[in-house]
C-alpha cells in the first residue's frame, strides 16, 4: 500500500513539475536555442564552433572600430549637453524602432507559425503559463537583439568614459520589454478590431514600416534642411539642437538614465518590467482564446470575385509568368518585404527632389543606393520564384522543359525590377541621361548577377520558408550581398571615371567564379 | 482495356542508401485500372516518381503510350498527369486559377479547358468554393482540386500515389467515381493504395511489391488462385506474398 502511495506522489510531483512556469521556460528556452544554432550553422551542428569563432571575431572588430571612432570624442571627456542628450535619445529611438519591429513580427510568428500550439492546446496543461512564458521568451529574444547591437558601444563607453554607462544596458532592457509589450497588445488589438485572418498581414506591414520608417524619417527630415544623408544627422544639426528642451527637462529620462542617472534608470526599468508583467499576464488567457479562434485561418481570403472566364491562349512563358506575377501580388509577407526594400529608396528620392538643379552630387548617393536595392531585391525575387515553387511536381510533370520555366521565371523577376526602375528612371532623365544609363546598366547586371546566383544555388523549397532562405545558403545569400554591394560601388564611381569601375566589375566576376565552382551539384 | 501498352517499364533500377527498386518490369495495358500495392519502403512510389519523370533512374527503360520517359520527357509527359498524396497547389490561387494554369502548361484551348474545368469543379463538389483561395481548403479539397488540375488536360495516363489518404468518405466516393469514370471512357489508372478494399473492388489488375521488386501481379481472383485458397481476402494474399518475400529476402541475407 506504501508502494502505491509513494508512486502516486511521485506521479503527482512530476506532474506539478512538468506543467510548471519553469518547466515550460526550460522548453521554450531549449526549442529558441536550437532555433538559433540551426540558424546560425544552417543545420549543421559540426559548423557551431566556426560560427561561433566567426562571431567572437565580429564581435571584438565591432569593438575595436566603436573605440576607434569614441576615442576622440571620450579623450576630452564627454560633455553633457544638448546635443549629447539628442544623439542619446536619438540612438535609443532607433533601437526601439528596430526591437518594436521584431517584436511584431516574432508576436505574430508566436499566433500563426508555432507548430506545437496544436499539442499544448490539446494537453491537459494550463496554456494560459506557456503563453506567459512565450511572452518572456519575445521579451528576452527582443532585449538580446538590441543587446548585441549596442554592447560595443556601451561597453567601449564603460571603458573610455566610466562604469557610469552600464546603466545603459538596464535601459535597453527595460525598452525591449517595452517594446514587446507594445507589439503584444497591439497584435491582440488587432486580432480584435480586424479579425483573426487579416491581423498577420497588417502586422507584417506594420513591423516593416516601423523597422525602415523611423530611419526613413529622419534622413527625409535631414535632407529637407539640407543636413546630408546620415542618420543621425538630424539629432546632430544646429536646428535641431536649438529647438530641443532644456538639459533639466524631464524629456532627457531616458538619456539620464543611459548615462547613469540612478533614479532615472530605476524609474525606467521599475516602469517597463511592471507593463511588461502585466501585459504578460493579461495577454496570456487572451493569447489562449485568440490562437484557438486562429486554428485553420492561415490564409488571409481575398473578397471571392465572381469567375471571369479563362484569358485568351497565350504562349508557355507568358502562363508561367502570370502565374507568378500573380503569387507575387497575393503573398502579404512579400509585399511587406518589397515594400522596406522601396521605403529605402524614399530618401535618395527626396534627396533628388530637393536637390534639383544643385550640381551632380546627389547622384553618387541615389545611383548606388537604386543598384544595391535592385540587386537584393532581384535576389529575393528569383529566391521566391526559383526555389520557392509551391507545386513544383506540377511544374516538373508538366509538357515543359525546364529551361523554359526558368526562362519564365527570371522574367517574371526582371521585369518586376523594371516596373520599379521605371520612376527613377523618368525622374533622373530630367537631369542626365549619364546618370540614367549609370543606374540602368548597375541595375541590369545586379539583378542578373543575383538571379544567376540564385540559379546556381537553387533547391526545392516552400515560400512560407522564404525567411529562412539566407540559412539554407549562407554562400549564395553573401555573394549575392556582396556583388549587389559591387555593382552599386561600380555605378557610382563609373559616373565619377568609368575606369575606376573597372576595379569592383573585376572583383564581382571573381565572386561570380567563385559561386559558379561552389554551386551545388544538380540532381537529376 | 485496350491490347495497346500504356506503360512500359523493364529493368528499372534507383539505389538510395539501398536498393529501393530493383529491376522492376512492369507492363499496363490502355484503359486499364492497375493497383500497384506493397508495404512501406517497398519502392511503389519510387517507381511511379520515376514513371512520372521526377527522378531519374539508376537503368532501366520507360515508356508511355510508346514515348520513352527518359529520352523524349516532353512528349511523354503530354500523355501523363500526376497526383501525389500531398497535393502540391498553389495558396494564391483559386481552382479556376490554379485550372486555368494547368491547362495554359498543358496548352489546352482555354474555351475547351474553362468549359471542362467548370465540369469538373462542379463533379467533385467544389462549386460553392471555386472562387476562394485554396489556401484555407481542408486536405480532401485540395485534393480535389490537384485531381481536377490532373483531369482537365484529360492525359491519357493518370498516376495517383495514395490519392484517398486523408480524405472522408464522401470525398473519397467522389474521386472514386471520377477515376472510373474516366477508365470507361479508355483512360488508364495506375494508383497505390493502402487501402486494399478500394484495390479490391477498382482494379482490373493488382500489382503487389516488395524489396523494389515486382513479386505479384494479376486480377484478384489470379492473385487468389496463387494463394491456393480460394475464399481468401486481398488482405490476406496481400499479407501472405509480402511475408513470403521477406523470409526469402532474409534466407538470401543468410
Amino acid at each position: 500500500m506504501s508502494f502505491v502511495v509513494e508512486l502516486s506522489n511521485a506521479y503527482a510531483r512530476r506532474k506539478s513539475r512538468s506543467q510548471s512556469t519553469s518547466w515550460f521556460a526550460a522548453h521554450e528556452a531549449r526549442l529558441m536555442w536550437r532555433d538559433f544554432a540551426s540558424m546560425m550553422t544552417g543545420g549543421k551542428p559540426h559548423r557551431i564552433i566556426t560560427v561561433a569563432l566567426i562571431l567572437l571575431g565580429l564581435i571584438i572588430g565591432a569593438h575595436w572600430f566603436v573605440a576607434f571612432l569614441l576615442q576622440p570624442v571620450t579623450s576630452a571627456g564627454l560633455v553633457v549637453n544638448k546635443q549629447l542628450l539628442l544623439i542619446i535619445s536619438g540612438s535609443l529611438a532607433l533601437l526601439f524602432s528596430l526591437m518594436f519591429s521584431q517584436a511584431i513580427e516574432s508576436v505574430t510568428r508566436a499566433y500563426y507559425a508555432r507548430s506545437d500550439l496544436d499539442l499544448i492546446l490539446s494537453s491537459p496543461a494550463p496554456s494560459h503559463r506557456l503563453f506567459e512564458v512565450r511572452t518572456m521568451v519575445l521579451g528576452l529574444q527582443t532585449v538580446l537583439l538590441s543587446l548585441f547591437i549596442a554592447s560595443p558601444v556601451i561597453n567601449v563607453l564603460m571603458v573610455l568614459d566610466g562604469i557610469h554607462w552600464i546603466a545603459a544596458y538596464a535601459v535597453l532592457i527595460a525598452l525591449g520589454l517595452l517594446a514587446t509589450s507594445l507589439s503584444t497588445l497591439l497584435t491582440l488589438g488587432l486580432f480584435r478590431w480586424v479579425g483573426m485572418s487579416r491581423t498577420r498581414l497588417i502586422a507584417q506591414i506594420v513591423a516593416a514600416i516601423v523597422g525602415a520608417g523611423f530611419v526613413i524619417v529622419l534622413q527625409i527630415i535631414a535632407i529637407m534642411f539640407g543636413q546630408g544623408f546620415g542618420r543621425l544627422s538630424f539629432f546632430m544639426s544646429s536646428e535641431t539642437v536649438a529647438a530641443s528642451p532644456d538639459i533639466a527637462s524631464a524629456a532627457w529620462v531616458f538619456s539620464n538614465a543611459a548615462m547613469g542617472h540612478g533614479w532615472a534608470a530605476l524609474a525606467i526599468v521599475a516602469g517597463c518590467g511592471i507593463v511588461f508583467f502585466a501585459v504578460t499576464h493579461f495577454s496570456a488567457r487572451r493569447f489562449a482564446e485568440d490562437v484557438l479562434a486562429a486554428a485553420g485561418a492561415s490564409e488571409v481570403q481575398a473578397k471571392a470575385k465572381p469567375f471571369a472566364g479563362f484569358r485568351a491562349k497565350s504562349s508557355l512563358r507568358a502562363v508561367l509568368r502570370r502565374k507568378e506575377w500573380t503569387l507575387l501580388k497575393r503573398d502579404p509577407w512579400l509585399i511587406s518585404q518589397s515594400l522596406q526594400q522601396i521605403l529605402y529608396l524614399l530618401p535618395p528620392a527626396f534627396m533628388l527632389w530637393f536637390n534639383y538643379g544643385q550640381g551632380d552630387g546627389i547622384f553618387y548617393v541615389i545611383v548606388p543606393v537604386v543598384v544595391m536595392a535592385a540587386g537584393q531585391l532581384a535576389g529575393g525575387l528569383a529566391w521566391i520564384t526559383i526555389s520557392g515553387e509551391d507545386a513544383h511536381e506540377l511544374i516538373d510533370t508538366s509538357p515543359i522543359a525546364p529551361r523554359t520555366v526558368l526562362r519564365a521565371k527570371v522574367e517574371a523577376v526582371l521585369s518586376v525590377i523594371g516596373i520599379i526602375l521605371i520612376p527613377f528612371v523618368i525622374v533622373l532623365s530630367f537631369f542626365s541621361w549619364k546618370v540614367v544609363l549609370a543606374m540602368v546598366l548597375g541595375v541590369v547586371f545586379a539583378s542578373v548577377c543575383a538571379v544567376t546566383i540564385q540559379l546556381w544555388f537553387r533547391s526545392q523549397s516552400q515560400r512560407s520558408l522564404f525567411r529562412r532562405r539566407q540559412v539554407s545558403s549562407k554562400a549564395a545569400t553573401l555573394c549575392e550581398a556582396f556583388v549587389s554591394i559591387l555593382w552599386a560601388a561600380a555605378a557610382g564611381v563609373s559616373l565619377l571615371n568609368p575606369y575606376i569601375s573597372i576595379a569592383p566589375i573585376a572583383i564581382i566576376a571573381m565572386i561570380m567564379l567563385l559561386a559558379w565552382f561552389i554551386r551545388p551539384p544538380r540532381d537529376a | 482495356m485496350t491490347q495497346e501498352l500504356a506503360l512500359k517499364v523493364q529493368g528499372l533500377c534507383k539505389t538510395f542508401d539501398r536498393p529501393a527498386v530493383d529491376g522492376m518490369d512492369l507492363k499496363i495495358f490502355g484503359g486499364e485500372f492497375y493497383a500497384l500495392l506493397g508495404p512501406n519502403g517497398a519502392g511503389k512510389t519510387t517507381t511511379l516518381r520515376m514513371v512520372a519523370g521526377l527522378l531519374q533512374p539508376d537503368a532501366g527503360e520507360i515508356s508511355v503510350f510508346g514515348s520513352d520517359v527518359l529520352n523524349d520527357p516532353i512528349e511523354a509527359r503530354r500523355k501523363v498527369a500526376w497526383v501525389s498524396d500531398e497535393p502540391m497547389i498553389y495558396d494564391k490561387l483559386t481552382p479556376m486559377e490554379y485550372l486555368e494554369f494547368v491547362s495554359g502548361l498543358w496548352g489546352v484551348d482555354p474555351s475547351i479547358a474553362e468549359a471542362r474545368s467548370i465540369e469538373l469543379i462542379e463533379w467533385l463538389g467544389l462549386k460553392a468554393h471555386q472562387t476562394e483561395r485554396c489556401g484555407g481548403f481542408s486536405k480532401g479539397m485540395r485534393q480535389k482540386v490537384a485531381l481536377a488540375g490532373a483531369l482537365v488536360h484529360e492525359p491519357q495516363l493518370i498516376i495517383l500515389d495514395e490519392p484517398l489518404t486523408g480524405l472522408d468518405a464522401g470525398s473519397a466516393r467522389q474521386v472514386k467515381d471520377v477515376l472510373l469514370s474516366r477508365v470507361e471512357k479508355g483512360t488508364t489508372v495506375i494508383m497505390t493504395t493502402h487501402i486494399l478494399e478500394v484495390a479490391e473492388r477498382m482494379a482490373e489488375r493488382i500489382g503487389v511489391i516488395a524489396n523494389g521488386r515486382l513479386i505479384a501481379e494479376g486480377t484478384f481472383e489470379e492473385l487468389k488462385g496463387r494463394s491456393g485458397n480460394k475464399s481468401s481476402t486481398l488482405e490476406e494474399v496481400f499479407l501472405e506474398l509480402v511475408e513470403g518475400e521477406s523470409a526469402d529476402a532474409q534466407g538470401l541475407a543468410a
